[in-house]
């Protein structure tokens, strides 16, 4: 301990338990000094205090007798969770951040306390984001619309969906409505910001009041520091809310009786004021993805420290990891039948990052890095949080080891390039959502869903008319010549196309994005921000295996489009033989690299809000569905309707050569051109990892170094066995818990829509024949 | 419609093959030849089935053996391959070269019997282990293991050895063949100091009597170069490829083994010192 940390004893340690409180003289009492304790900057703190563990997991505990009790508690809810969509709502308080009365699991038995509304899996509604979709979930699952409310939030109070609805324009209604440009959240919370809650940990909110007070005094001019005016109100305005929503995340805590006002002094606070940080922002923003960040080295510095004095056992800490895990399993939005059908399975990506290497080349593997995955068992499987390891090849052996283990029992874990994301982002990273890093505290994004390219190509067939509907959807150019379908003709319309999707999607990205902060804005997140943000434009494509498949027909085989009396091209005779993506084979595989690079490009010609930088992703989730449902025959010999591939995934059956074939292929998609991230999702038989436990253990850490080290970015991993998915397709009362992985995400496979479930399915099965 | 997937190795000219050796060669007749070319069913990337690691397997066509069980009949004849330069083959796994060294596996030469083509087969070891630094592995029944030159061998870091029955009726029932030229060649792999994983295929009621499994057990804990021993569970998931080739697939009504079976198999293994898996 330095001596200069005499100053930081006077921050007096705030907590619930005096019994804890008389540990430790000063919160920060036994930890390194250095910049962190003048300025907010928690990266710092980690640095300079954290344990690498080399070592493997034989330290873990199982889960104490509280525990399961606590989890079986729950669990015993899920079925009628499932069987009515939801367990309850509270329909008639829109939720804020100190809206609801505190609730809990079980008040005598929760370490780690808060609920977002008074009860267990009872759902909040939050019409700052749209009236319409509130009242038709409410309607959906049999409870009363207050007339009240609907007054407030269609009369008094405009919301987020009313204005971005105000401001499309004809032609992006028109894109939206033929599904070439889908799932905006235009009708639905953004999401994917991640507040740095650890902060709330390490500093108590008073201080982080403070910091915000003088961020806002330093814009006292009009106009601030080289903004336009506009920019300088709006940021003044939304740091008192900022501000504001830190007072009410105290009041909140204070409701649970936690004074949140200095730093956490003990390793169960810890978790309790970062937990309390992150409740706050689900009690408010139904986002889509609700992501944490990277908490479990910090939170490792609290439990070391506490170990090291003897106050906490291996079981005591693994008992307090549980608990804060049981608090993200149960964290639940209130959404409509169609946002089910675009992502399946009530998904909230609280998605927690975890390992990586620092640096300084020290792995930020620690034992809580272990006990966070550790849950996995003491709890069973589950979806959330969406267990995501920063891998690299450096990682200690026992912590990969370990990761592969658990993937192998659970298909719990997804993996993200360390070493594509820390050279651009730093060693402070996190993910939202799925598949995209941002620096935590320092980036957000502006989340874009994403356009469907296999579609588009179709419109480059059909002069820029829907193959389904006939309408004029896209720009008027000219049809192909007759016959056999000249790649270079289709190339030409397909770019013009895109061309004009890229306008028009950028321009409906900045509707919603301004509306959002306008109507919706994440007061606390970016309460846990630092004030001069960087922002990223998210951008995403789906279908991109169909459209590369669909370009590599028409270039190595002959295709001829078949058309109607209207001239509309309805599907395809394809004759001769086509290399297909997902075989390492560059004669296709340049041709879907060619189209992420070129529309990237597009994208990037158009001014987007706030200066946003462009990026795009690679990434359907579990969208691949409802896509290829709105998407015609197309010339690859998909048939119209058939679901695409997830994320960058090959099409189903056509990698024929094992799933290390088929990795190689997604790994040429250029990361640069993707920044928001490229998902790849595989599925192994345990017998397509070698013989015994051991051995796949081994080759699966081994497939995961040689990903990476061929610049792959992401890769789910399941390791099941075909009959057990059909089992639990018939006896879904059998497998509660069992969780698949899917574009980016992990589900409760019986969760899944029966579509779904057959997708994944069908899906390639990479076994051992 | 058919789709071509992946470059699928394509086939060089004609006329610039060299006919790969037959059954009736002898080993110094075919070492004398440098063929660019050989019969090549296929290619594939696997993970622990294959030796350790995800590989790198070429499978070559033709095999002079007719196991029952056989669950790849479509590489038995060798004029079932595609003529294939070691080239390719070499460009081919180049691609994965970099996968392959980071994640701890290498390349397999596999078939088919890859010694049924032993200049071909050398070729491709030689260079997967020289030119691309791969960690390299053969898998072979062993009944042409004569035909292995010590120099292929020595391109060689691990043989996977079928020894499919003791019993040598047995043997000559399920392969068509005689045992003895696989135990010479086992004796031949233990001289040269050679690491050598056996396997064993467990048929109920054709293999898995106590006596045959513990005559193959003892054999080759006497050979000091087994470094694991893979008791592999009869299953029928190749049948259906005997009835594409229009091909009489005997082993119809033989259940797969039960763990039970398959563990007894494993402990009579193990009973000799071997690891067995």
């Amino acid at each position: 301990m330095e001596t200069s940390n005499e100053a930081t004893r006077k921050v007096p340690a705030m907590t619930a338990t005096p019994a804890e409180t008389t540990m430790h003289t000063g919160a920060w009492d036994g930890f390194k000094g250095g910049l962190w304790r003048d300025a907010i900057d928690v990266r710092d703190f980690i640095q300079r205090n954290y344990t690498p563990y080399e070592g493997d997991a034989a330290f873990l505990a199982g889960p104490t007798e509280r525990t399961t009790a606590v989890w079986n508690s729950l669990t015993d809810k899920f079925p009628q969770e499932r069987e009515k969509g939801v367990y309850d709502v509270a329909y008639d308080i829109p939720s804020t951040i100190t809206a609801h009365a505190p609730g809990y699991v079980d008040r005598d038995k929760d370490l780690i306390v808060g609920l977002q509304t008074d009860a267990p899996l009872k759902r909040a509604i939050m019409p700052n984001g749209g009236w319409r979709m509130v009242a038709g979930a409410l309607d959906t699952y049999g409870y009363p619309v207050s007339e009240e409310l609907e007054k407030v939030f269609t009369e008094y109070r405009k919301t987020h969906n009313a204005g971005v609805f105000d401001a499309y324009t004809p032609e992006i209604r028109a894109a939206r409505k033929a599904g070439v440009i889908t799932g905006l959240p235009d009708a639905y919370g953004r999401g994917r910001i991640i507040g740095d809650y650890r902060r709330v940990a390490l500093y108590g909110v008073d201080r982080l009041i403070a910091a915000k007070k003088e961020e806002k005094d330093e814009l006292n001019a009009f106009p601030a520091g080289g903004r336009s005016l506009e920019e300088t109100i709006r940021l003044r305005e939304e740091l008192a809310e900022q501000i504001r929503a830190l007072a009410e995340l105290k009041a909140m805590a204070a409701s649970y009786g936690h004074d949140i006002s200095g730093p956490a002094g003990t390793g169960r606070e810890a978790i309790q004021w970062l937990y309390f940080a992150y409740l706050a922002a689900v009690k408010e923003q139904n986002g889509a993805a609700m992501s944490l960040g990277r908490t479990s080295t910090f939170v490792d510095i609290y439990l070391q420290r506490d170990i090291e004095a003897g106050l906490l056992t291996e079981e005591a800490a693994q008992e307090l990891v549980d608990d804060f895990i049981v608090k993200l399993r149960i964290v639940r939005f209130l959404r409509t039948p169609e946002y089910d059908a675009l992502f399946s399975g009530d998904p909230t990506w609280v998605t927690e990052s975890i390992a990586g290497m620092g640096e300084d080349g020290r792995p930020l593997v620690t034992r809580t890095s272990f006990r966070y995955l550790q849950t996995l068992y003491n709890l069973g499987p589950a979806p959330e949080p969406n267990m995501t390891v920063f891998w690299s090849p450096r990682l200690p052996q026992g912590f990969k080891e370990f990761c592969a283990r658990v993937s192998i029992d659970t298909s719990s874990v997804q993996y993200e390039s360390d070493e594509l994301m820390r050279p651009r982002f730093g060693d402070d990273t996190a993910i939202a959502c799925c598949v995209s890093a941002m620096p935590v505290g320092k980036q957000m994004q502006f989340f874009g869903a994403r356009v469907n390219l296999a579609k588009t190509l179709l419109y480059a067939i059909n002069g820029g008319r829907d193959e389904q509907s006939g309408a004029q959807v896209g720009p008027r150019t000219p049809a192909p010549s007759p016959g056999v379908l000249d790649y270079d003709e289709v190339m030409e319309r397909f770019d013009a196309q895109m061309e004009w999707l890229a306008e028009t999607y950028v321009h409906a990205l900045n509707v919603i994005h301004y509306m959002h902060d306008r109507y919706a804005y994440e007061r606390i997140e970016m309460a846990l921000h630092d004030r001069d943000v960087r922002r990223t434009m998210a951008c995403g494509i789906a279908g991109l295996s169909v459209a590369a498949d669909s370009l590599s027909a028409i270039k190595h085989a002959e295709v001829t489009a078949v058309r109607d009396e209207t001239g509309l091209a309805t599907d395809y005779v394809v004759e001769g033989d086509y290399p297909a993506y997902g075989n390492n084979d560059d004669r296709v595989d340049a041709i879907a690299v060619g189209l992420v690079e070129e529309f990237m490009r597009k994208i990037r010609k158009h001014e987007t809000y706030r200066g946003a930088e462009h990026t795009q992703s690679v990434l359907t989730i579990t969208s691949n569905v409802v896509y290829g449902k709105k998407t015609g025959n197309t010339p690859d010999g998909r048939r119209a309707g058939e679901p695409f591939s997830p994320g960058a995934n090959p099409m189903n059956g056509r990698d024929t050569h094992g799933y290390v074939t088929s990795a190689l292929s997604v790994a040429k998609l250029p990361y640069e051109d993707a920044e928001d991230g490229i998902s790849l999702t595989n599925t192994v038989t345990p017998d397509g990892l070698g013989r015994t436990p051991e051995e796949r253990i081994r080759n699966l850490a081994g497939v995961l170094d040689g990903y990476m080290a061929v610049d792959g970015f992401h890769m789910n991993v399941n390791v099941l066995n075909r009959d057990t998915l059909m089992d639990a397709m018939e006896h879904p009362e059998k497998y509660p818990q069992l969780t698949i992985r899917v574009s980016g995400y992990a589900v409760n496979f019986v969760r899944l829509t029966r579509d779904q479930q057959l997708d994944v399915l069908n899906r390639t099965f990479h076994g051992s024949l | 419609m058919t789709v071509l997937f992946g470059t699928s190795l394509p086939v060089g000219p004609a006329d610039a093959a060299t006919a790969p050796a037959s059954c009736g060669r002898t080993p110094a007749a075919a070492v004398t030849q440098r063929p660019s070319e050989g019969s090549v069913h296929s290619w594939d990337l696997s993970t622990g089935v294959d030796g350790p690691g995800t590989r790198f397997v070429t499978f070559l066509a033709g095999c002079p053996l007719t196991c029952l069980y056989c669950h790849n009949p479509d590489t038995m004849r060798m004029r079932s391959g595609t003529r294939t330069s070691a080239d390719d083959v070499i460009a081919e796994a180049r691609k994965y070269t970099r996968f392959i060294s980071a994640s701890g596996g290498g390349a397999t030469v596999s078939g088919g019997e890859p010694l049924l083509q032993p200049v071909f087969a050398g070729e491709l070891l030689h260079r997967m282990k020289h030119e691309l630094g791969l960690h390299t592995a053969l898998d072979t029944s062993g009944f042409l293991g004569a035909r292995a030159t010590d120099a292929l061998l020595r391109d060689v870091d691990l043989v996977l050895l079928d020894i499919k029955s003791w019993d040598r009726d047995t043997y000559r029932h399920v392969t068509g063949r005689p045992l003895e030229p696989t135990l010479d060649f086992a004796r031949r792999l233990a001289d040269l100091g050679k690491e050598v994983h056996l396997r064993f295929v467990l048929v109920p009621g054709l293999t898995d009597a106590r006596e045959n499994v513990d005559g193959v057990a003892a054999f080759a804990a006497g050979l000091g170069n087994i470094t694991r021993v893979d008791v592999l569970p009869f299953h029928k998931l190749g049948e259906s490829k005997w009835d594409a080739l229009g091909m009489p697939f005997t082993l119809h009504g033989t259940p797969s083994p039960s763990a039970r079976q398959v563990a007894d198999a494993k402990a009579v293994f193990a009973s000799r010192g071997l690891r067995a898996v």
